[in-house]
C-alpha cells in the first residue's frame, strides 16, 4: 500500500560548506512538527549533515553546484529525507558505503555512510558517474500523539 | 569552531566550542597540529564540553590527533563529550579506540 504524504518541503542551495549547517538545521526544523524526541532530532541533523557534506565535497569537487534537499512526512510518523545532486556521481556505491573508505583528504574519516545508516532506519543510494547521486533516508519516529496534532 | 589552549607540564588541553563539521574542519585540523607541535605534550586532552554538534568530520580530527600523538609516544583522551557527539563516536566504533573521560 502506498503511504500518504502528509507534508513536504523542498530546498535547493549551492554546494558551499557554509550550507551544511543551514541544511541540517532546516531538516530539524521541518521534522519538529512530528514532535520528535531530542535523540531523534539529533539523529536527523547528523544524518542530513553527512549526506549534504558528501554532496558538497564529492559531487562538485572543483566547482559549485546545486544540492537539493527534500523532506517528506508520510502517514504513520515516517520521515523521508532525500539529498540529491547532479554532480560527479559514485562509480562503486557499495565500496563507498564501506566504513573507513574515503577518497577525501586527511580531514575526512570515511564514516559518513556508516553514520547515516546507524542514525536512520533505511538508507538507499542511487548514483551514476557523471549524472549525480541521490541518497534517500527514512526514519520512523516514535509516535507521541498530542491532543490536536494533525499527524 | 573556537579552540582554547591550555599548556601544562607535558600536557596539552584543547577545548573546543561550536559546531564541528566539514566547514572549517581543515582549519581546525591545522590549528590542532600546530598546537601539538608547539607543546610536544605527553598527554593531549580534547575537551568537547562546548561542542554543540559533531558529525564524522569530528572523527577525522580525533583520529588525526591520535596519529600525531603516536609519533610523540603520547596518549590522547577525550573529555566532557556531549550526548550527540558521543553517539556519533559510538556509531563509528571510536569509543573502542580512544579513552573517553567524564
Amino acid at each position: 500500500m502506498k503511504k500518504t504524504v502528509v507534508n513536504e518541503a523542498t530546498m535547493a542551495f549551492l554546494s558551499r560548506s557554509s550550507n551544511e549547517s543551514f541544511a541540517r538545521s532546516a531538516a530539524a526544523c521541518f521534522a519538529a512538527q512530528m514532535d520528535p524526541t531530542l535523540n531523534e532530532l539529533e539523529d536527523i541533523k547528523t544524518a542530513v549533515s553527512e549526506a549534504v557534506t558528501n554532496a558538497i565535497i564529492y559531487a562538485y569537487p572543483n566547482s559549485i553546484g546545486t544540492v537539493y534537499l527534500k523532506m517528506r512526512i508520510y502517514q504513520g510518523n515516517l520521515l523521508e529525507v532525500t539529498v540529491r545532486d547532479r554532480g560527479a556521481g559514485i562509480a562503486d556505491v557499495e565500496r563507498a558505503r564501506q566504513p573507513m573508505f574515503t577518497t577525501g583528504g586527511e580531514e575526512r574519516s570515511g564514516m559518513g555512510f556508516t553514520i547515516m545508516e546507524s542514525f536512520m532506519e533505511r538508507v538507499t543510494v542511487r548514483s551514476a558517474p557523471g549524472r549525480g547521486t541521490t541518497v534517500v533516508m527514512r526514519k520512523c519516529l516514535s509516535a507521541r500523539p498530542k491532543a490536536g496534532a494533525g499527524i | 569552531m573556537e579552540i582554547q589552549e591550555k599548556v601544562g607540564e607535558r600536557a596539552l588541553v584543547l577545548a573546543f566550542s561550536g559546531e564541528m563539521d566539514h566547514h572549517g574542519a581543515r582549519d581546525t585540523l591545522r590549528r590542532i597540529e600546530l598546537a601539538i607541535d608547539a607543546a610536544m605534550p605527553r598527554t593531549l586532552t580534547l575537551d568537547f564540553s562546548g561542542v554543540t554538534f559533531m558529525d564524522s568530520s569530528g572523527i577525522a580530527l580525533i583520529l588525526r590527533s591520535q596519529q600525531r600523538m603516536r609519533f610523540l609516544d603520547g596518549t590522547i583522551l577525550l573529555c566532557n563529550v556531549p550526548r550527540q557527539a558521543r553517539r556519533v563516536l559510538e556509531a563509528a566504533g571510536i569509543t573502542r579506540l580512544i579513552t573517553l573521560q567524564d
